[in-house]
């Protein structure tokens, strides 16, 4: 099995993906998006990064790109797709899933930790947690918030897709809690099929010799369910 | 600035004719203060540059070190390591108050493709800035623009901004400081030098298409700021374009993985014209160069504008003919314009434009034939003794309380200092720690320098900068390696000035003497002078260094151990945090003289396992380690003699929390003294006395007098 990590002009955590992903075991490799998926893929990773430089929408133009109509035919044949930071931009621009990234709240980049509760542990992402658990994870981005319409944030709670709410250490999802002003303090989401995005890094919250966190693990297994 | 008469008498004694209009502005650049170092070069002899680890010193793109490497269980190996680190730093002043963004932003993509053009892969950013004070509306439109410019360039590119410092000092006002050092990772198997290698090799021109931005960078960086610089020297600021840079890199990569390079070199100051002539002329070579071949963005450009233009993101390749189709092939897989503008030649420099000679000089004459500068310069003059008498919870509130030695997260939050999956002891600390996974170490970053400490004593300030920098790493338990020092200066041409700039440089390299770190490379800005003065002399000095493994002593209090104050004190408060805020004045603290021992004590003491946490005496003294090692669940009980204690910046010295005080003394007898401050609790909170005072601060408390940039700019 091997879990593709698409690299984009502008990518920046492609490496660091296949790092966190070996070091779990998980076999792993970059592949350049002109070059299309291999035939042996059994997971897409889309990295973090600045895709095309994020100088249209974070993630507009790789979403347009000829390797993401791949991807939606892996993901419809049942590959796991994760999308990370610019991936998941990419993911909601694309339509793998619903809503979008946008500009944070306070018009800067942020680089934090943040805490996160497990909302819905049955999905290959959070199969390794239980619901209402709090994990540790870095954020990174400068275009976090989610955004969705009133009525489609009622659908997405409704259908269980709310992956991870930003909270406070204790687990309690306040607006001071809240990195970014995402809504409903949503942090990560999941499309049909094995599809998940959320805005911070599993893979930053893996190596234990970074003397960090180790809890985004759980999140990279994610792939070992396929 | 056009050509001096005493330059073109030279250049046309040399060239036998007028030089043409390209060759003018040519020499005009190249000879610069900039480019040149006409008015440092005599001073930087001071330096020591050598020492085992040095693979290659000054004079290149970047320095190259080599690094040690232990084995699993943290013994160093005899083995001459594998892996290379590359040390870069460069600043962009200037540009950075005519437009702080782009001209902060310009000056990362610039220091990482030095990096890229000896082989090697960025790791890891550092960032010290410097502006006027803090309590001024322009001081802080050019601290938001130079970060979010840092920010927004550093993070696209993937690199990341791992320490740094950022200083006020209201003789910044009219002319800010950014410097920027970069550290890169290689094998030994892919250096790559700029040094031509063969004639008949094609130069071959990769990345930005070449426009009309940037024109005199480098004569406009020779020159005082003008008052009307904002609006009149906008066309010499260059703008970033991120997603270049972060192609250029992943290109280079690959061009240096299929050992398609024969020499590099980026283009940064004096364009192509630059970048091209000191490649070929470093190898002991000519070139014949057609400008008509450059790619470029605008048309019509003049062959003196094509040599010139600082457009970003560029990089000349020498490569072997027959692997130039392969490097255009990569160049297009990035979408990167690429064209073979020549080849190295033997003889003159020769540039070509529509089929006639615009370029034909000797290009070491060049590139090394500006004549340097014989100054005179003023030993300045140490203050004298009179300390106020001061009220103790004003004074503590005061300094900890201020800009300068308050928390810099509102400005590291900005940097993505993560990527890369390395960073192992994160920003807010003494220094960062990278892992090196290939060699099992750990690398030790600190930069920065203290315009307090250089304004009162050039000399001794500067040698307590590298110190200072030094004891950073030897807190997280590193050994020093080796430097890279960027040297800011006022106009040298006034005698007052270039005293003092002479006293940084002397001092900065007698205490990298000292310490057995060789200073491997560095960058000098000089005319660093508005209609508000100049700048304080500001030696900012880039060190790293090594330890077995990525662990170090948090700088936060643990809660469990004593509290000891290793390094001896000098007796001084000039140029302290202190004095700033309460006035008066002082000279200088007396540095230790076994410098080099007492940090390699601490180090030793960093890394025993009863050590629970250290954390340097800079700015602002141990009332500031003290207060930035209190959290939400852990404090300090803490008593000293003298309120002035709290308050002495002699730098060299740590708080150590441990359960083994014994071990500690033992470590430092005969060394350096250890004093008690206290025990560490478990309650959050700071008490302090003297005498019959106690001052008491909750976290809370201390956050928010730390916390005064992001009150104000949030």
């Amino acid at each position: 099995m091997t879990v593709a990590v698409v690299q984009f002009g502008g990518s920046n955590c492609d490496r660091d993906a296949v790092r966190a992903l070996s070091h779990l075991g998980i076999d792993a490799e970059r592949v350049w998006h002109e070059d299309g998926l291999p035939e042996d893929v059994t997971g897409i990773m889309l990295p973090g990064g600045f895709s095309y430089g994020d100088y249209l929408r974070a993630g507009a133009m790789a979403a347009r790109s000829p390797i993401l109509s791949e991807v939606r035919e892996a993901a419809a044949d049942g590959v796991p797709v994760l999308g990370v930071c610019n991936g998941a931009q990419v993911g909601c621009e694309s339509g793998l899933t619903d809503g979008a990234f946008t500009t944070n709240e306070s018009a800067r980049f942020q680089c934090e930790r943040v805490f996160l509760r497990v909302e819905n542990a049955d999905t290959p992402w959070t199969a390794a947690y239980d619901e209402g658990d709090v994990i540790a994870l870095p954020i990174a981005h400068g275009e976090g918030r989610f955004e969705v319409s009133e009525e489609r944030y009622d659908q997405l709670v409704e259908e269980n897709r709310v992956l991870f709410r930003y909270c406070d250490a204790d687990g309690n999802v306040t607006d001071d809690a809240n990195p970014n002003g995402s809504r409903g303090n949503v942090a990560g989401i999941c499309g049909d099929y094995g599809v998940g995005v959320l805005m911070p890094h599993p893979e930053r919250a893996c190596l234990p010799d970074l003397n960090g966190s180790t809890d985004g693990a759980g999140v990279l297994r994610g792939f070992e369910h396929a | 600035m056009s050509l001096s008469d005493a330059d073109r008498e030279l250049v046309v004694a040399e060239l036998g004719r007028d030089p043409t209009p390209a060759e003018t502005v040519l020499f005009e650049n190249l000879w610069s203060e900039h480019c040149a170092y006409r008015s440092s070069r005599p001073l930087l002899s001071a330096f020591s540059s050598e020492g085992e680890q040095v693979v290659v010193g000054p004079g290149d793109d970047a320095a190259v070190v080599r690094l040690p490497t232990y084995d699993e269980d943290g013994t160093e190996t005899d083995e001459e390591g594998e892996m290379y680190i590359t040390m870069g730093i460069e600043s962009h002043n200037h540009p950075s108050y005519v437009d702080p963004y782009d001209g902060a932003a310009t000056g990362v993509g610039g220091i990482v493709r030095d990096t890229l053009s000896m082989g090697a892969y960025p790791i890891a950013l550092a960032d010290s800035l410097y502006f006027g004070g803090f309590d001024r509306e322009h001081s802080r439109y050019l601290l938001e623009g130079v970060v979010e410019g840092i920010a927004d360039y550093g993070n696209a590119i993937g690199v990341p901004t791992v320490t740094g410092s950022v200083d006020f000092h209201e003789n910044y006002e009219g002319n800010p400081l950014v410097n920027v050092a970069c550290v890169g990772l290689l094998s030994a198997d892919r250096l790559v030098t700029a040094e031509a290698q063969e004639a008949g090799n094609k130069l071959v021109l990769v990345g930005n298409a070449t426009g009309r931005d940037g024109l005199g960078g480098a004569s406009f960086a020779s020159e005082d700021l003008a008052e009307d610089a904002e609006t009149e020297d906008r066309p010499a600021v260059q703008v970033g374009d991120p997603y270049s840079e972060k192609l250029l890199i992943e290109a280079n990569e690959e061009l240096v993985d299929e050992r398609l390079v024969a020499s590099a070199r980026d283009l940064g100051a004096a364009g192509l014209g630059g970048a091209s002539s000191e490649l070929v002329a470093k190898g002991g070579f000519g070139a014949r160069i057609e400008l008509d071949r450059v790619h470029q963005r605008e048309p019509n450009m003049s062959a003196l504008e094509i040599l010139l233009a600082e457009s970003q993101e560029r990089m000349c390749y020498e490569v072997r003919e027959e692997h130039v189709d392969r490097v255009a092939e990569i160049a297009a897989k990035y979408d990167l314009g690429c064209s073979v503008i020549g080849e190295v030649a033997e003889g003159n420099y020769v540039c070509t434009k529509d089929g006639e000679t615009v370029v034909d000089v000797p290009p070491e004459f060049i590139a090394d034939g500006a004549p340097m500068n014989d100054l005179d310069s003023v030993a300045p003059e140490q203050p004298t003794r009179d300390l106020p008498d001061a009220d103790l919870p004003a004074a503590f509130e005061a300094v900890v309380g201020s800009p300068n030695t308050a928390s810099k997260r509102w400005v590291y939050r900005q940097y993505d200092h993560e990527v890369g999956l390395r960073t192992a002891v994160r920003p807010g600390d003494d220094a960062a720690v990278m892992a090196i996974r290939e060699a099992n170490a750990g690398l030790a970053i600190s930069s920065g320098a203290n315009p307090n400490w250089t304004t009162c004593a050039p000399y001794d300030g500067a040698r307590a900068v590298a110190l200072e920098n030094a004891a950073n790493l030897a807190a997280k338990g590193a050994t020093p390696l080796a430097a890279v020092d960027c040297l800011n200066g006022g106009n040298p041409e006034k005698p007052d000035v270039y005293g003092g700039f002479r006293g940084i440089v002397d001092g900065l390299a007698d205490m990298c003497r000292d310490l057995s770190v060789p200073v491997v490379g560095g960058n000098v800005s000089l005319y660093n002078d508005s209609v508000s003065g100049p700048i304080p002399p500001t030696p900012t000095l880039a060190v790293v260094g090594t330890k077995a493994g990525y662990d170090a002593p948090p700088a936060a209090f643990d809660g469990a151990g004593e509290i000891l104050l290793v390094g001896d004190a000098g007796g001084a408060f000039g140029g302290s945090e202190y004095l700033a805020q309460v006035g008066g004045s002082d000279g200088f603290p007396t540095l230790p003289e076994n410098a080099s021992e007492t940090l390699s004590t601490l180090a030793t003491v960093a890394n025993a396992e009863t050590t629970l946490a250290v954390h340097d005496v800079s700015h602002g003294g141990p009332a500031v380690s003290l207060a930035e090692m209190v959290t939400a669940d852990a404090g300090a009980e803490v008593s000293v003699e003298n309120a002035l204690d709290l308050f002495d910046e002699t730098p060299g010295r740590a708080v150590v929390e441990t359960t083994a005080p014994e071990s500690v003394r033992e470590a430092f007898d005969g060394v350096a003294s250890v004093t008690t401050l206290g025990s560490a609790t478990t309650d959050g909170t700071l008490s302090l006395s003297v005498g019959d005072e106690t001052l008491v601060y909750d976290a809370e408390e201390i956050a928010d007098l730390r916390g005064v940039l992001a009150r104000e700019l949030d």
